[in-house]
């Protein structure tokens, strides 16, 4: 299972990337892995604003739906276009490839509450 | 407590997700979903389904006892053959659906789904006692079982290498005792997917051995181990009903597709007269089988709209590994059962476009 260095984490198995005011959102490796095989990906529109914590999006596999939480406040910038059409990337390629959202930060505090790739590693560590 | 299958540790071994079902603790993936999916369509899949309950009905007043007890016409199963049949409820909801066998006049067995087999063994002793069949005694057998399915179009040369049996002369809802990796067995040309294959009962201590077996003389053929999650989207592409889903005490035989397992015309068995009045009244509510025309994944539970307004609900759903679009059947008002219907799914907060189609959703 991987944990690349450079990047943040949620409780809820999101992690972020953040540059200047932007932050770039997926899931997990972790995440993939205890969803299987993903067949479907919805996401928001661009210029939608979330609050941290809220849903922004649906990841489904083959047996189970679930919901992708904002892990900051912020307006959609951007969103992965070609990800709905190749859900499958979600498994192959969490951190690269299937990035879902980018978000542009409301309020810099909340990066503080995230965890890094090591503290994330014991959580997950600890939820096995 | 969960109830565990001889292969548990097996499964374990082999790094399956294991999970909660009926009451029991089983593999739901190996490898993936749909990697196991593909493989039982292109090559062949094993599964583990020794949770499955079985319960034998012998003595004289073994055929009047399950005329009454099921729906299906029980005089004409010959010995050696499978029928697949339900019990029902007075009210003509379903008990159970199953699979009953014939060893011969005197000596049936019944295949049931785990989670009911308590249920469906006081049932089956309620309905004894209320009846006068004379010489006749019902036994749980379910723990002298293992239960294995072996399926796909490689089933039959893998299991050849395995047994002297002719299964060339199993034809398809036969059974035959014989010997596999010299363990005696049934060997019954059945199963849940669509695909040709067999179902294998043999003694649970036995279990390894051949599960081992099958998979030396058949890896070379993409054998796979299969969980649970392939075994419903399997059978859901082939619109298979699944208890609890299409299936309950409030879902009677003629509105789940069953009709053609429904013989009225037996002579009596319980839930006759109702589904008798149901059939000539008209059957209210049909299980329907849809594809998403718009991007979705239909699941249990949502409910389907038609002309703005609620017409029922899906009972089950699926993104088809064969097809790749989402696929579903649906309990729905009978207006609305025809093929070719428009219905909406309730997918969270929109409504996505689907059409009731012609089942199976792939043809084998």
């Amino acid at each position: 299972m991987e944990f690349p260095e450079e990047l943040k984490y949620t409780e809820d198995h999101e992690w972020l990337l953040v540059e200047d005011d932007v932050v770039t959102v997926g899931i997990t490796d972790f995440a993939q892995d205890s969803l299987g095989d993903v067949v479907f990906v919805e996401l928001p529109e661009v210029g939608r604003q979330f609050e941290a914590g809220k849903p922004f999006g649906v990841v489904e596999s083959v047996k189970a739906v679930s919901d992708v939480y904002a892990p900051i406040s912020g307006e959609v910038v951007e969103i992965n276009e070609e990800l709905p059409d190749a859900p499958e990337v979600l498994n192959t390629s969490p951190y690269e490839d299937a990035w879902m959202v980018k978000l542009r930060i409301s309020d810099a505090q909340e990066l503080e509450g995230l965890m890094d790739a090591d503290a994330y590693r014991t959580f997950v560590e600890e939820q096995e | 407590m969960l109830k565990t299958t001889p292969l548990n540790q097996v499964h374990k071994d082999l790094g399956a997700r294991m999970v909660e079902f009926g009451g029991w603790q089983m593999p739901v993936q190996y490898r993936g979903v749909i990697e196991e999916h593909q493989a039982v369509r292109n090559a062949a899949g094993l599964f583990d389904v020794s949770h499955m309950g079985e319960i034998e009905v012998k003595g004289q007043g073994a055929l009047a006892y399950l005329q009454e007890l099921t729906i299906n016409d029980v005089s004409r199963l010959e010995n050696g053959q499978v029928q697949y049949t339900a019990m029902c409820y007075p009210t003509g909801g379903v008990v159970d659906d199953l699979t009953l066998y014939r060893f011969n006049g005197e000596h049936f067995m019944l295949c049931v789904n785990a989670a009911n087999t308590e249920k469906d063994f006081v049932w089956m002793e309620e309905v004894r006692e209320d009846g006068d069949f004379g010489d006749l005694t019902l036994r749980d057998v379910s723990e002298e079982f293992a239960l294995l399915a072996l399926q796909g179009p490689a089933a039959q040369v893998i299991l050849e290498r395995l047994t002297d049996t002719n299964l060339d002369a199993i034809r398809f809802y036969h059974f035959y005792e014989g010997l596999v990796a010299e363990v005696p067995t049934i060997i019954s040309r059945t199963g849940y997917t669509g695909e040709s294959g067999f179902e294998l009962y043999f003694t649970p201590s036995f279990a390894e051995k051949i599960w081992n077996a099958l998979f030396e003389v058949g890896s070379r053929d993409g054998l796979a181990a299969v969980g649970l999650g392939a075994r419903d989207t399997l059978r859901l592409e082939m619109k298979y009903p699944l208890y609890g889903h299409e299936l309950s005490p409030e879902i009677t035989p003629l509105e789940a597709g069953l009709g053609w397992v429904t013989k009225l015309d037996k002579g009596n068995f319980i839930g006759r007269d109702v589904l008798m009045r149901m059939k000539e009244q008209g059957v209210p509510r049909r299980l329907g089988a849809f594809k998403m025309t718009e991007p979705g994944v239909p699941r249990a539970e949502y409910p389907v709209f038609a002309d703005g307004e609620q017409v029922g609900y899906v009972t089950s759903g699926t993104m088809s590994p064969t097809l790749r679009e989402g696929i579903g059947l649906a309990l729905v008002k009978s207006d609305f059962a025809a093929i070719g219907t428009r219905l909406q799914i309730g997918i969270r907060s929109r409504r996505a476009a689907a059409e009731v189609v012609k089942p199976p959703f792939v043809r084998r």
